[in-house]
């Protein structure tokens, strides 16, 4: 459904993404993992269009995505790392944002109302500003705006940093459901391992850059990888390694 | 460096610089009328809400004006023109300048850090992931906001200043109250009063787009915020100090 080929990026000598390759299929949930400043983010901006890339190209549905992009956004949700409200506006019009220009606002108001009952959040929460939310209240209220219009894409930007351990769970089994429920394709970048086991049915390990490994979950621990292998077991590494091969 | 490629490379900055701010502006007001509701907000946010701070302005500036032309004209028996040259000075010049300088001290600040604010937190771009135009919701609607409630708030400047030299006149100058006001509308002519709301209009324009340039370009966090903040309010009024000389001399 998705396909990135050959996807280049530097900024300034740093180069960030190196001839990146990667494939996903229709409702499957991808887990880009790395630590810090490897490209995660980078990877994801490159294919909403928020960065040009240098060279490669992103195809979705066998089509450039860059030249589909209007028809991509419009089956498209996303959950920021910081849930990233819109400040002056009460959650429900946050979560009713895209349906509000194409439906009656008691509609919209409604199917908010349902999207926030579907992350935990109650309708007394609908009418609160995004800074009168707790962090988890707003990466849930960010989450039911993410879903509102039923997007058969989604990507998950570090849904758990911030979050104590317990939150954290919650919102890694409330992505899995939406997942599963929708059939929707994800894809999701962390560093939090209990969300790779919790989200994904793919992982792929980003390293400078680079994709140095990928397979299903279920092989994350058998696999012979040793960054992969310190990386799951958060071990400490020197800080310069060989690049990767 | 050799100076000379240092002033090249200086030029071609500039000139880089505002050919992208001259493409932000023109996408910003091409998009004009796309969220009309942004627009109802923002002409409460800029318009109305600047009225308070535009009134004393003028206020206090006419009355100041009534008393320093009072003083200097007594030098040469021509003390009875304050009515007349406050209504000239306020229509052309004060008026138009210091209601600009001070919607930019306020607007332009509070765009500059709204959008910074959006910017750094990832909102804009949760814009557009949500199908939404960032400049069509955020930028269009906030010049144009400005654009029609500058020369607004110039004319009810004017009235304002004008009468603050009417109660100085009255009242500490002895004039006669129905002759300050004959003589202030007896020398001012109409295009006295265009040409200022004019300059209100090219004045709105340049606060809108200090605030809206340097807020959709923040980054760097909470301190580059801050920075983005003082660049709009120093742009907006080095910009509206530039732009009044050069309407000047092309109306005049």
């Amino acid at each position: 459904m998705l396909a990135v080929r050959g996807l280049s990026k530097a900024f300034g000598q740093k180069q960030v993404l190196d001839s990146v390759d990667l494939d996903l299929a229709e409702g499957e949930s991808l887990v880009v993992i790395g630590g810090s400043g490897t490209g995660k983010s980078v990877l994801l901006r490159c294919i909403l269009g928020l960065e040009v890339p240098d060279a490669g190209e992103i195809l979705w549905r066998g089509r450039p995505l860059a030249q589909h992009r209007a028809d991509f956004m419009d089956d498209f949700g996303m959950l920021f790392q910081n849930a990233a409200l819109f400040d002056s506006l009460p959650v429900w019009r946050n979560v009713a944002f895209r349906l509000l220009r194409h439906m009656p606002k008691a509609r919209a108001r409604a199917i908010a109302i349902e999207k926030l009952a579907r992350v935990g959040l109650g309708p007394e929460v609908a009418d609160l500003y995004p800074a009168e939310l707790s962090g988890g209240m707003r990466k849930r209220a960010g989450l039911a705006r993410a879903i509102a219009a039923d997007p058969r894409v989604i990507f998950f930007d570090e849904p758990t940093t911030g979050l104590d351990p317990i939150r954290a769970a919650a919102i890694n089994a409330l992505i899995r459901s939406i997942v599963d429920e929708t059939g929707a394709t994800a894809i999701t970048i962390t560093h939090d391992m209990s969300s790779v086991r919790a989200i994904a049915d793919r992982v792929a390990l980003l390293d400078r850059g680079r994709l140095r490994w990928q397979g299903p979950v279920s092989e994350i621990d058998r696999a012979g990888d040793d960054y992969l292998r310190d990386f799951i077991a958060g071990r400490a590494r020197p800080m310069a390694r060989v690049p990767a091969s | 460096m050799n100076p000379i490629r240092l002033t090249g490379r200086a030029a071609i900055s500039l000139t880089r610089m505002t050919g992208r701010v001259a493409i932000f502006a023109a996408r910003g007001l091409a998009r004009v009328g796309q969220h009309p509701s942004e627009l109802v907000r923002q002409i409460m946010q800029i318009g109305w809400l600047s009225l308070p701070v535009v009134g004393l302005t003028a206020l206090f500036t006419g009355a100041a004006l009534a008393l320093q032309i009072h003083s200097g004209g007594e030098r040469f028996q021509a003390g009875d023109v304050v009515p007349a040259i406050v209504a000239i000075g306020m229509a052309r010049e004060l008026g138009p300048v210091l209601g600009g300088l001070m919607v930019a001290a306020r607007v332009a600040s509070a765009i500059a850090a709204e959008l910074g604010t959006m910017r750094v937190t990832e909102q804009i771009d949760a814009l557009v992931t949500l199908s939404t135009d960032p400049v069509g919701w955020l930028v269009s609607p906030r010049l144009w906001a400005a654009i029609l409630c500058l020369p607004l708030l110039v004319g009810v400047g004017d009235i304002i200043g004008i009468m603050g030299g009417w109660l100085i006149g009255v009242n500490a100058l002895g004039f006669n109250s129905a002759i300050y006001l004959a003589n202030s509308w007896a020398y001012l002519e109409g295009w006295d009063v265009v040409s200022g709301l004019l300059k209100g209009a090219a004045f709105g324009l340049i606060v809108a787009l200090s605030g809206c340039w340097f807020g959709m370009t923040a980054s760097g966090g909470a301190s580059g915020v801050g920075r983005a903040t003082t660049n709009a309010v120093v742009a907006a009024s080095v910009g509206i100090l530039a732009a009044n000389f050069a309407l000047t001399g092309l109306f005049f």
